[in-house]
């Protein structure tokens, strides 16, 4: 989220789409009735099926399963025809001036620089026209076709409300309410929010759904503004903070890219990713890449890394291409992995293709199991029956289960949607001998590292030179390693504005990433979580409830990064010469001297307004882009692109390019899709009220209120398939089935789409074979190998399936 | 003896024959009731964040036993926190189950391994897990480890082994498993997110 969950009760507002908060995010959703309640709002729902939270909504209507981008496409385009929509600020504050190389273009779905053999784009053509200094040209007036939003426009001049209609299946006149309550929020004084989850990026458009409704908010100039922002309700409490530390293939903490082979040395990754200004005056944060990244190598190695050998850089590996979990599975497949750690996941439940992922785990050679319970992927060896059906014996994987601690028994920090760093505290030992996972991975480590140290062997460097200065080695402390996050001085640190003063004397905890440097001098496991444990203490376990401003900012409860901000961009809650929007709702404001407000300033503390400083620090051209030049995998605007299982056979738009031309689809993946005949039925997998993912169905209270597993279908399919209320059914894809009890229902209704006539139907996700709940099928038994083509992110929400009664 | 606290006070007034009655436990009900010690009174509070959704509501956990020597401590009940100012002491029918999901009888225990074709798990030490595992590793990392691409890139990189991070692990937990693999040179590395 840029914004926070108190914060949605600022919206006047609240477009529900890509999500169901009511239901997956119950006590967050109460904010939203806030906004209802006590200011006013509107609060309208775009989804397959008319779920809880539509029950709440002023206005519902209904769309086909991943078609979200025409949706959307179509209220740009209402947008800028209409022209209701914040001009000053996507003037001030986006590229929608900036001029476009002259050799970009569109054509029949596909974006110029095609290759079809590789499925990828040579983007050198996504760019702006630069002038002689480098910096991108602009046209203030808008006069020049070659002008972003002129662009912008030609390009969803297509998204018309019929073609909207024919797609989406959305009608009309629903689509054209939509449009209207969107526009009025495009008053300077009044903002949307938009609330999104696991329905928007579960796609292989995933990234592109969320890019054109971040679009739309920027035109509206909702980024910044209390009460709007793109709101990203995260599925699970922490992937936001191991993301934050950079627990994916090619991220390292806090944002920064692992280097590839494409980059040798030190010089070669710091002068990649170091950024380059594309406008005069810009803050262009990521100019200090080298401080975030040295500071980062002093963590990881401590005294062995120096000036002299890179800071350590050749510790580090470095990828050829990204090994996302699709892509290793397919490895696995393959036969090519050896060995694998699940600590805290269940991919035979949370991953596409269960079968394929059950083949996958029985070509390894040892599986190390870290979890509180008993998951599935544990005791994929064994035989289920139908529910899995597997060779025991032929299974010569060696699995080892190790218990963990869950929540209640340890210390620590987690970090929720809205950025917050909150400590919790132990209540009570384990059960049995489970350890933490820092003792377990401390316990596997300290034996590698003992073995390498007698035994040699390759490149123990690395293992051998890992900063592991912990009082204890074989129990390092929640507190010891959160130090280490926030980082510290190892000298003294001068501060250059105030001779005599220091930022931090050598030792001391960080105040904050902005005396973070590149020589040495400091180390930072995770730069942006600078300023969560400081030499004032644990910043994290702050509760002061306080909302001195009424906008429900509590800057005294627990820690956002970065730098305790609560609301990022605020400086574009400003006008360029720093009046507000709107004055009830003002974050910051210019005191004479500098920027100061009830939000930390997210700007140059000193620069005054009328400056050329974009309000977007970290882009090099400091503006919101409406044109994303080469960051996306699959164009600088959305173009809409099917499912890769389609239950049209076609794409409207352009029947030649049916589906994402950039997603990565692998050979034996590709075998396993089905086609709309065979499977006619448009399928999306969801949540339930009363579970959570595949962990309460080991919890009593929740088995007892959802004890079954059950799958929706509409009235009117089941009169034509002959299926009533509480009939078994046989739900089958191209790659397999599930039984469950069928709830026929008023709430998921057949759309007419490009001529025909479209069914969903509707898949809880919560069963499997362990647990104490009633056992059932896994639903991802279903679900296809292919992900998003930006986050490979796998397509979950929108397959076919066909259903009979069983 | 139905007796309330105006009748209480009479009793009383009555003086030596009062305070016996009251002596021999004809006291008022509301007045015992008082004196009873409510069990949350007892209980150790302990504040912690919801480990299911990303809302990240406030929970205080109550817990029996003192952490003395034999007097382990047990939590026996959760409930939002008030001063919590997203939930404000409320929580969903998902967070409402946490204290069975800490005392699922599916918690694990013990270290245990299925060995190679085997339908069992059989018991072991957190040494021989430690051992066992480092060896695999090991051997694995020894055998594959890609020192130079085909170029001559320094690369330093082990892909055949992989890791999969959590979601609800602590930051802590999570920085230690970015040590963990990358000084070993995994390349595999996901979380949750990836999802």
């Amino acid at each position: 989220m840029t914004n926070h969950w108190v914060d949605i009760k600022n919206a006047n507002l609240i477009v529900v789409m890509g999500g169901n908060a009511a239901e997956a995010h119950p006590v967050g959703f109460r904010w939203a009735i806030e906004a209802k309640t006590r200011n006013k709002a509107k609060l309208i729902v775009i989804d397959p099926r008319f779920t809880r939270t539509a029950s709440v909504a002023d206005f519902y209507a209904p769309i086909r399963t991943g078609t979200d981008i025409t949706l959307l496409s179509g209220v740009i385009r209402y947008l800028l025809e209409t022209g209701k929509y914040n001009k000053e600020y996507t003037l001030a504050y986006t590229n929608a001036a900036l001029l476009v190389n002259p050799d970009f273009a569109f054509e029949d779905g596909l974006f110029s620089g095609y290759n079809a053999e590789k499925r990828s784009y040579d983007k050198s053509t996504w760019s702006y026209q630069l002038d002689e200094q480098g910096f991108a040209k602009r046209d203030d007036t808008l006069a020049d076709p070659r002008c972003v939003i002129n662009l912008l426009k030609a390009h969803v001049a297509r998204y018309t409300p019929e073609m909207v209609e024919t797609i989406c299946g959305t009608p009309k006149a629903a689509f054209q309410k939509i449009c209207e309550y969107i526009a009025e929020t495009g008053a300077a004084d009044k903002t949307t929010s938009f609330l999104y989850a696991l329905g928007w990026t579960q796609h292989s458009i995933g990234a592109q759904n969320i890019r054109t409704m971040a679009m739309i908010q920027l035109l509206l100039g909702n980024m910044g503004m209390a009460g709007g922002g793109v709101n990203a309700l995260r599925g699970h409490s922490n992937i936001q903070g191991l993301t934050d530390i950079g627990l994916l293939s090619t991220s390292l903490p806090g944002y920064l890219t692992m280097p590839s082979e494409k980059e040798p040395t030190l010089e070669a990754y710091l002068s990649k990713y170091t950024a380059k200004p594309l406008a005069d005056g810009q803050m262009n944060y990521w100019q200090n890449y080298p401080k975030f990244f040295v500071s980062l190598m002093k963590a990881m190695w401590g005294d062995k890394a120096t000036a002299d050998n890179g800071w350590g850089y050749d510790l580090l590996p470095k990828w050829d291409k990204g090994y996302d979990v699709l892509q290793y599975f397919e490895m696995m497949h393959a036969g090519k992995v050896n060995g694998y750690f699940c600590q805290g996941f269940n991919p035979v439940a949370s991953f596409p293709n269960k079968n394929k992922v059950v083949a996958s785990l029985s070509r390894l050679k040892y599986l190390v199991i870290m979890d509180p319970l008993a998951t599935e992927t544990s005791t994929f060896w064994k035989n289920h029956g139908e529910q899995n059906d597997v060779s025991t014996a032929d299974i010569k994987t060696e699995v080892f289960r190790l218990p963990t601690t869950c929540f209640a028994e340890e210390d620590g920090a987690i970090v929720n949607s809205g950025r917050w760093l909150q400590w919790h505290w132990k209540g009570a030992d384990a059960p049995g001998e489970a350890l933490t996972d820092p003792e377990i991975l401390a316990g596997i480590f300290l034996k590698l590292k003992a073995m390498y140290a007698k035994e040699g062997g390759k490149f123990p460097d690395a293992i051998q030179s890992l900063s592991w200065s912990y009082l204890d080695p074989h129990e390092p402390k929640p507190e010891e390693l959160s130090k280490e996050l926030n980082g510290r001085a190892l000298a003294d640190l001068p501060d250059p504005k105030n001779p005599g003063q220091f930022l931090a004397k050598k030792g001391e905890q960080l105040p904050g990433f902005a005396a973070l440097q590149d020589d040495g001098s400091t180390a930072s496991g995770c730069w942006i979580f600078a300023g969560s444990w400081t030499q004032a203490g644990n910043q994290m376990a702050r509760r002061d409830n306080s909302d001195p401003s009424g906008l429900g900012n509590t800057p005294g409860w627990s820690w956002a990064w970065p730098a305790n901000r609560r609301i990022l961009y605020n400086r574009a809650s400003c006008r360029p010469d720093g009046t507000p929007w709107d004055k009830a709702r003002t974050l910051i404001k210019w005191n004479g001297e500098k920027w100061v407000g009830i939000d930390v300033p997210d700007f140059k503390a000193d620069e005054p307004p009328g400056s050329p400083m974009g309000p977007f620090i970290m882009q090099t051209e400091g503006l919101g882009r409406l044109f994303a030049l080469d960051k996306m995998a699959e164009g600088p605007f959305p173009e809409h692109y099917e499912p890769f299982e389609t239950p049209l056979g076609t794409n409207p738009l352009h029947p030649k390019v049916i589906s994402n031309p950039a997603a990565r689809l692998f050979k034996t993946d590709k075998e396993q899709l089905g086609g709309h005949e065979a499977f006619p039925y448009a399928a999306t997998t969801y949540r339930l009220t009363e579970h959570f993912h595949y962990w309460t169905k080991h919890a009593r209270l929740n088995a007892i209120m959802q004890p079954e597993q059950f799958v929706e279908i509409g009235e009117e399919l089941a009169a034509e398939k002959g299926i009533v209320h509480g009939d078994t059914v046989k739900v089958s894809s191209k790659r397999g089935y599930i039984k469950a009890k069928a709830v026929v229902t008023k709430r998921i209704k057949a759309l007419n789409v490009n001529g025909k006539k479209v069914h969903h139907v509707g898949i809880p996700i919560h069963w499997g074979f362990e647990g104490v709940a009633k056992k059932g099928f896994i639903a991802n038994t279903l679900t296809p190998f292919v992900g998003d083509a930006n986050t490979q992110t796998p397509e979950f929400k929108s397959f076919l399936v066909n259903v009979e009664k069983a | 003896m139905q007796v309330n606290r105006r009748q209480f006070f009479k009793l009383c007034a009555g003086g030596m024959a009062g305070s016996t009655i009251a002596a021999l436990g004809f006291m008022p009900e509301k007045a015992l009731a008082d004196v009873r010690n409510y069990k949350l009174l007892r209980a150790t509070e302990t504040r912690n964040t919801c480990p299911y959704c990303s809302v990240g509501c406030g929970i205080l956990m109550y817990s029996l036993g003192d952490g003395a020597k034999n007097a382990k401590s047990e939590i026996f009940h959760i409930e939002g926190d008030p001063d919590h100012p997203v939930n404000r002491g409320a929580l969903c029918p998902k967070g409402a189950g946490l204290v069975d999901f800490i005392h699922s009888p599916n918690r694990l225990k013990h270290p245990e391994v299925r060995e190679a074709g085997s339908n069992e798990w059989k018991r072991i030490s957190w040494e021989e897990a430690f051992e066992r595992i480092a060896r695999h590793m090991k051997a694995d990392r020894d055998a594959n480890f890609v020192e130079k691409n085909a170029d001559g890139v320094t690369v330093n990189r082990w892909l055949t082994t992989g890791f999969l991070a959590a979601s609800a692990s602590s930051n802590e937990a999570g920085w230690l498993t970015h040590k963990f693999t990358r000084s070993l040179g995994m390349l595999a590395v996901d979380n949750q997110a990836r999802v």
